[in-house]
């Protein structure tokens, strides 16, 4: 209860008018830091209007209980806040990375496990009745026989790709990207959307697999899809990792947090591995643009395979060792 | 504390003190993210205009630059404008919402980044359904994204200091010389017709003069009807004037009474 009030506003007007200024450049500027006096004269005037906001009794003016709310809850947020706010240090963010997926080792070999569970069903269903090619992989480009294709574009003395090679890539860029962040953003429905899109991605892979090996054209097979492939394929499994590291901290297995909390704590990781595969994608972008549509004998096959297999062994290598302690 | 609608996010902290967020409505919300979509349907435009500028070196890159830019407008456009704006894009600046965080801490760049991306599942299966029926349905209004980023979208918190003339003590005010009837009206007045008038008197000025003379009369009915006033007291007072020494002598305290009374 205010005893007097036009000398209770008198007094507290200017921590008010203080802490609103003090407000308004840490918010004009989160990146800066505050001094020790700095943050405890923050303190202090947060304490201090807290204990304003709650003397006021019920016939306070409306507005000013209002103007103290709107105080006390935005340095409530400086104060209370201990994620530090975001600074690019280049060093950091490329070893967020690979800690994140380190962290989450468990999510992504569900995520590898499901595809190739896909893939295993892609491959026997192609086995068994080929004329489910037409459904399970409806891309007007493998419907033709592969032998027929392969022959084609050994043969072939035009460059198909002229003029189209950069805007190609810009859709296989974000095309890849959109469906990486959809698998990561499936995940919200406790998994379920992310266990579809990676199986059906492992689908279409098993089945093109199927085709392409039984009628002989594994080496075109590897050197077509291993110098995208071998990036691409493995940003979209970390999509699938982060859908599932989503949807674990929505279930909350195993956890006394609350799921704000156990949302809370996976909101980083998420960020860097939905990053890092957005990365990989435009990398994957410009090679399968580049290179993965030029065969023998304009590039050959094993430079092509073995192209797939370095950037295989860079990203294992970067993802396996990179920041560690 | 004051109550809390059930739209709002209430918040205690650790000092004993409640503040609450009133909610963005699905409907504000909607006319916010319809703003947002001109706006990047008009960036995407002037950008590709000023690409098109590029096309003498190479149709090719131009249609790559079309392609990649318009895909970093529509993502990045809401991630980048919360991240400066603290949790507001153009719509949401102009309809007065903000994107905060669930425990009132400062929204944090993964979280942004985290709603802004599942957008792609609560825009389906179209305009946003699967985000609507969600928000319709949590306690807190949030879309899938929200709930995932642990954020809310509610109205800005940003007020000025108020004008407190209206209830700062008078030279003069010939109802503090009956200290009673200061008690009688902090006793029986409502806190909410208290706020009403005091929100009339600080904009009776925006008032049209026939409307301003009946809501002050009905106004000065209620708070006659709560005490009785001595006909000294309010004597030559128009309904304006008594309604306006009433609120003081509700601020006001009974020392100040004595004190005047003893002059």
């Amino acid at each position: 209860m205010i005893v007097d009030w036009s000398r209770f506003v008198g007094a507290e007007k200017t921590y008010w008018d203080e802490l609103e200024r003090v407000l308004a450049k840490l918010e004009a500027n989160p990146e800066q830091s505050m001094s020790l006096a700095e943050a405890q004269r923050l303190h202090y005037l947060y304490e201090r209007c807290s204990g304003d906001l709650a003397r006021l009794d019920a016939f306070s003016e409306p507005r000013l209980r209002a103007f103290l709310e709107s105080l006390v809850s935005r340095a409530y947020g400086e104060i209370y806040e201990t994620r530090s706010p975001l600074r690019i240090r280049w060093k950091s963010a490329i070893y967020a990375f690979p800690r994140a997926f380190r962290r989450h080792l468990g999510a992504f070999r569900l995520a590898v496990g499901i595809t190739i569970l896909g893939s295993a069903f892609g491959w026997f269903a192609v086995r068994q009745d080929p004329q489910t090619k037409a459904v399970l992989m409806p891309f007007q480009g493998l419907m033709i026989s592969p032998r027929e294709r392969v022959a084609a574009e050994e043969s072939t003395k035009n460059d198909r790709m002229k003029g189209v090679k950069a805007s190609f890539s810009g859709q296989l860029m974000t095309h890849n990207i959109q469906v990486a962040v959809t698998t990561m953003a499936a995940g919200i429905t406790w998994g379920a959307g992310t266990f579809i899109l990676l199986f059906y991605n492992g689908v279409i892979l098993g089945a093109v697999a199927a085709d392409y090996i039984a009628d002989g054209q594994a080496t075109f097979l590897a050197g077509w899809l291993l110098p995208h492939g071998s990036i691409e394929i493995p940003a979209i499994l970390l999509g699938g990792q982060a859908g599932f590291i989503l949807a674990g901290a929505l279930i909350g297995w195993g956890s006394s947090l609350p799921r704000s909390a156990r949302l809370r704590a996976v909101a980083g990781d998420l960020f860097a591995i939905v990053a890092g595969a957005a990365c990989m994608l435009v990398w994957a972008g410009m090679v399968e643009a580049f290179v993965s549509q030029y065969h023998q004998p304009v590039l050959p096959y094993a430079l092509k395979i073995g192209f797939g297999v370095c950037e295989l062994a860079a990203l294992a290598a970067f993802l396996g060792w990179t920041g560690r302690e | 504390m004051s109550p809390v609608a059930p739209s709002s996010l209430s918040i205690a902290t650790p000092e004993g003190v409640v503040f609450s967020y009133q909610l963005a409505t699905p409907v504000s919300r909607c006319l916010a993210w319809i703003i947002d979509a001109v706006a990047i349907g008009g960036i995407s435009y002037f950008i590709s205009r000023i690409v098109n500028v590029f096309g003498f070196l190479s149709q090719d890159f131009v249609n790559f630059l079309g392609v990649v830019l318009f895909f970093v407008i529509s993502v990045g456009y809401g991630i980048l404008l919360e991240w400066r704006w603290r949790g507001q894009t153009l719509g949401k600046r102009l309809f007065g919402l903000r994107v905060i965080d669930v425990h009132g801490l400062r929204l944090q760049f993964p979280q942004i980044v985290l709603r802004n991306l599942l957008r792609p599942i609560d825009s389906l299966p179209l305009f946003y359904l699967i985000g609507g029926a969600a928000a319709l349905t949590t306690r807190l209004g949030q879309r899938l994204g929200d709930l995932a980023a642990n954020t809310v979208v509610a109205h800005e918190r940003y007020w000025e200091a108020p004008n407190l003339d209206p209830i700062a003590p008078a030279k003069y005010n010939s109802l503090l010389a009956y200290p009673r009837l200061a008690g009688r009206l902090r006793n029986f007045a409502s806190p909410e017709a208290v706020g009403f008038a005091l929100r009339a008197v600080a904009e009776r000025d925006s008032y049209n003069p026939s409307a301003r003379l009946e809501l002050f009369a009905d106004l000065a009915d209620y708070f006659r009807s709560l005490a009785h006033f001595p006909e000294a007291a309010v004597e030559g007072l128009s309904d304006e004037q008594f309604v306006g020494a009433v609120l003081r002598v509700i601020y006001n305290t009974p020392g100040r009474t004595r004190e005047v009374k003893s002059n």
